[in-house]
């Protein structure tokens, strides 16, 4: 792969926008010279499907110009008059669109940090392994999964290397390689008989990594049940388990539907972190800006203010993090040039804050960003979106086993379902991949066809254990989407596998 | 930039083409410039413009293939990404699937572009917003939408000699209409090819009205309920259905388009003989692009670097449910092949049939029931029975004894696509949702699940 523009020539470039800019009548600007590269690798069952590289360069400019916001952006270039044009384009569009302004932008001050540069930790870049590498191992994946049982089965490598360079009229010209990756596949058993088909895709997390993430130390697996995995993934070894595991869906019993005890494990446990906190304790959504599409959210401003809201049962201490090791969430610097890092959102079960960019940490009273803002091309504008948000580990000593032993009916979920949640972030149902049911403190066998309805407020106050760290595990998604137009983010979420009482169970098998 | 002719675009094909040391070569060009403006809390939130093309390369080698993105569009890079492809394909193993590239195809016109589109400018779309703006505000009423216009292209072209370009428009209007109290929400959608046949005012007056009237909503049982789902609902409910319809996944079993015990339900009476859905990518008020592999304009934005990525096969007029009857399913080139039949490729959009019911008819037909407005976070929850759960939202209502009683608080529901078009009741005139055309419907035993206090 071709070396990205050199610095020097992103300065240049930044620069004649910045001042481009600033002479029409800008009072802000910032300008986003990005290049995203990506590949795919796609199989299925002994063929390798598809095999794309892509690659995306362009430059995106932001200004604030008679207090309104304005964007505009421009692909492929590398000329300075270009760039120049481009951001004037950004200052007409904020003066035509300030005409119906309000209250003009009040941007938290920030100060410039000069010439900076950050990186995730890479051992083994992605991009610099050999194809032939990425489809032996996925063969390889296919053909385990197809000798232990499964009808079909697709898998794929998802790689991502982000080339960013910031720079702003603040005075800071940031330049950062982000990398993540995502192996992943889905086996698929099928019962022509009955006509029954039963999935199990992978217990494998994306992750703020590179290669590196393929290579698994003893210490990665985590034991029990199934084997799952934390900064180390064994793609092979989980496959073999999966293609097993998918024949023993088609046999498993089919839930009654009721009330259990749901212990979730944190393979599972993400996404409804990432619905239920995480998309509720945005500002934006909170303030009403993304009322048209993503919905505002149930914790409002009234409910932070009171500082006795109970988001969850005391045990429950939710934190964002712009900075976790391996996350998908980390950068050094985010996309409004504000440095990273760590601040609470959920204390003790009460919502203690938010998360909010330049443009709106004054609602709340602060005078400083906490750094979420983020464009997922040069193309859009970069606009608040989420930290990684976790679920801190409980602070005694309690391994699964443990937990699993005082519940007396109950359901242990690991790996993630179907999903979806209310425009205000109140009423939820998730499934997942395995279901394993508990009686009287045993596990006693699989089940199928569950999914959870509950509501964010009930369901984490009735969180009632949560296991220590020893068992803390990042979750994530690419494919966190917000905003119009649609952007995605990427974002982790960690926590540590917990017990959630009295949850209200669905039967999702229907005829037709 | 974005916007270039059939001329310029062929020119560009033809070189990278010439690049070529693969056995064949396949490229296809996007290109689109789209703007913007967003609004919430009845104030502009941000806009603007951005301009890109973007080209995708797949180099075939015997049997392996491999592709390669670009926006850059100087001859180095051209070059540069020809040889990336091909190197990818050198080193992919042999996909036994690998079909040969297709030659020269006939492509049928198709009214994807409105120049009344393409001309518009920040000043009119920032008319689009007072307007929706100012008729919330002398009704204390919080306004938040989202005017998006796109020109663009598509050019595919192969080593072949197959060659297909064409132009489109789009320009998509949304607004959520709130109370001041927040106890109120309302909804409206509208996306059209001509943009001259938006009225701002007036659309917004739809979400204006839902708003007013969906206040102070009362909790009724979940459970089994006659529904009534308009266009944007019933638009949600679809999708996967018409994008479920590959012949390969039935054969294999994992679809809710196959049969038990082996094949496929190809043939079978599926859903109500009411039930017409077809695709036409030339239908004057929902048309589509000519050729599959034309891509999304929208995704040569995005972060996946865009590009469309079929194979150029024409797309024509196709049923897919006549009368409740699975009349066609879709093929990738290679299952139609294995088969011995025609490789149909998946629809880029689908027309349902309606009936002549009015929204008041089939209200005024109802016992009791529920007015659905919009589903929102609908996912598929068994692929097999096409089950999928989401939630009402921005105007749900009680109807009861053929009348509108009083706003409802938003359920959940687990239902099936298949389920609810076998229990139609009637159906109104199709209206264009996202693309497509589709009526509103009227179905007993819509399954709500539990309630939502959500606004």
């Amino acid at each position: 792969m071709e070396p990205g523009l050199d610095t020097s020539i992103k300065k240049r470039l930044a620069d004649a926008a910045l001042h481009s800019a600033t002479a029409k009548g800008a009072t802000y600007a910032d300008v986003r010279i990005n290049r995203y590269l990506n590949q795919y690798v796609m199989t299925r069952e002994d063929k390798v499907q598809n095999i794309i590289n892509t690659e995306s360069f362009g430059v995106g400019i932001r200004v604030i110009a008679n207090g309104c916001w304005g964007f505009a952006a421009i692909g492929n270039t590398q000329s300075e008059e270009d760039v120049a044009k481009t951001a004037e384009k950004a200052v007409a569009f904020a003066k035509a669109h300030a005409k119906l302004l309000k209250k003009p932008v009040q941007l938290a001050p920030q100060k410039g940090f000069g010439e900076v540069s950050w990186k995730s930790t890479v051992k083994k870049n992605s991009f610099d392994i050999p194809v032939k590498e990425k489809t032996d191992l996925l063969l390889a994946v296919n053909a385990a999964a197809m000798a232990n049982g499964a009808n079909f089965v697709n898998s794929v490598l998802f790689m991502i290397n982000e080339q960013k360079y910031f720079a702003s009229t603040d005075g800071s010209y940031i330049d950062q390689d982000v990398h993540r990756i995502w192996p992943n596949f889905t086996v698929t058993a099928v019962d022509k008989a009955s006509g029954l088909v039963a999935t199990r895709d992978s217990l494998s997390a994306p992750m703020g990594m590179s290669y590196d993430y393929l290579q698994t130390a003893p210490s990665d697996r985590v034991g029990g049940v199934t084997t799952r995995y934390n900064k180390g993934y064994d793609m092979l070894e989980d496959v073999t388990a999966a293609a097993k595991q998918a024949k023993q869906k088609l046999k498993a019993k089919s839930v009654e539907a009721g009330k259990y005890d749901l212990v979730l494990d944190p393979s599972h446990t993400y996404l409804t972190i990432h619905e239920s906190v995480g998309h509720a304790t945005e500002l934006d959504r909170v303030l009403g800006y993304e009322a048209n599409l993503a919905g505002t959210s149930f914790a409002t401003i009234d409910k932070w203010k009171s500082k006795s809201f109970n988001y969850g049962s005391k045990d429950v201490n939710f934190f964002a993090d712009k900075t976790q090791p391996g996350s998908l969430g980390e950068v050094g610097w985010d996309d409004e040039g504000v440095k990273t890092k760590q601040w609470d959102i959920i204390k003790d079960g009460i919502l203690v804050n938010y998360q909010a960019i330049r443009d709106q940490v004054h609602m709340l009273g602060e005078t400083e960003s906490q750094g979420c803002a983020y464009g997922d091309s040069w193309s859009v504008t970069q606009f608040q979106r989420m930290a990684n948000i976790s679920l801190a580990p409980g602070k005694d000593r309690l391994t699964v086993d443990e937990m699993i032993k005082d519940v007396k009916k109950g359901i242990y979920i690991i790996g993630d379902g179907s999903y979806s949640i209310d425009q205000q972030r109140y009423n939820f149902q998730f499934g997942g991949q395995l279901f394993y049911e508990i009686k009287d403190g045993q596990i006693v066998g699989m089940l199928r066809d569950v999914a959870y309805q509950s509501n964010t407020q009930e369901f984490w106050n009735s969180c009632v254990k949560i296991c220590d760290e020893r068992d803390y595990r990042l979750g994530g998604t690419f494919f966190d989407g917000k905003g119009q137009p649609v952007q995605i983010n990427s974002v982790s979420h960690g926590s540590s596998t917990a017990r959630f009482n009295g949850v209200n169970v669905l039967n999702t098998s229907r005829k037709i | 930039m974005a916007l270039i002719s059939q001329e310029e675009a062929k020119k560009i094909l033809d070189k990278v083409l010439s690049f070529s040391k693969a056995d064949e070569m396949s490229v296809s060009l996007n290109g689109a410039r789209s703007s913007n403006i967003r609004y919430a809390l009845n104030t502009v939130s941000s806009g603007g413009e951005a301009d890109n093309m973007s080209l995708l390369i797949t180099a075939g080698l015997g049997k392996r293939s491999g592709s390669a993105t670009i926006n850059e569009f100087d001859d180095r890079a051209l070059e540069r990404t020809v040889r990336r492809a091909e190197e990818i394909a050198r080193l992919a193993p042999e996909n036994p699937e690998y079909m040969p590239m297709l030659g020269p195809q006939k492509y049928l016109e198709t009214p994807t572009y409105s120049e009344n589109t393409a001309k518009i400018d920040a000043e009119y779309r920032s008319q689009v917003a007072f307007d929706s703006v100012d008729l919330c505000e002398q009704k204390n009423l919080t306004a938040a939408g989202y005017l998006q216009d796109s020109t663009g292209f598509s050019a595919i072209a192969n080593s072949k000699g197959l060659f297909g370009y064409n132009r489109s428009t789009l320009a998509d209007f949304s607004v959520t209409v709130r109370t001041a109290d927040s106890k109120g929400s309302g909804y409206v959608t509208r996306d059209f090819t001509d943009i001259s046949k938006l009225n701002a005012r007036e659309t917004t007056n739809i979400a204006v009205q839902k708003a007013m009237a969906s206040t102070n909503a009362r909790s009724i049982e979940p459970g089994k309920y006659t529904v009534i789902l308009e266009p944007t609902a019933m638009s949600t409910l679809l999708q996967s259905m018409m994008s479920g319809m590959d012949t390969r996944l039935a054969d294999e079993g994992r679809s809710f388009l196959s049969k038990k015990g082996g094949g496929t339900r190809l043939g079978e009476k599926l859903i109500d003989e009411r039930i017409t859905i077809y695709s036409d990518p030339a239908n004057s008020d929902a048309p589509s692009e000519p050729f599959s592999g034309a891509g999304n304009r929208l995704a040569a934005m995005s972060f996946l670097g865009g590009g469309g990525v079929g194979d150029g096969r024409p797309l024509e007029k196709v049923m897919w449910f006549d009368k409740g009857v699975v009349k066609n399913m879709s093929y990738s080139r290679f299952w139609a092949d294995k088969k011995g039949v025609k490789a149909t490729p998946p629809s880029s959009g689908f027309i349902m049939e309606g009936g002549n019911q009015s929204l008041a008819d089939m209200t005024k037909s109802t016992d009791k029931g529920i007015l659905v407005t919009r589903l929102w976070y609908v996912r598929m929850v068994d692929p097999q029975t096409l089950l999928q759960t989401g939630l009402t939202r921005d105007g749900t209502f009680y109807i009861e004894n053929g009348q509108i009683k009083f706003p409802v608080k938003n359920f959940r529901f687990n239902e099936s696509a298949v389920i609810v078009l076998n229990n139609i009741e009637s159906l109104g005139a199709p209206v264009r949702m996202n693309g497509n055309m589709i009526p509103p419907v009227k179905a007993r035993d819509f399954t709500f699940t539990s309630l939502s206090d959500a606004i």
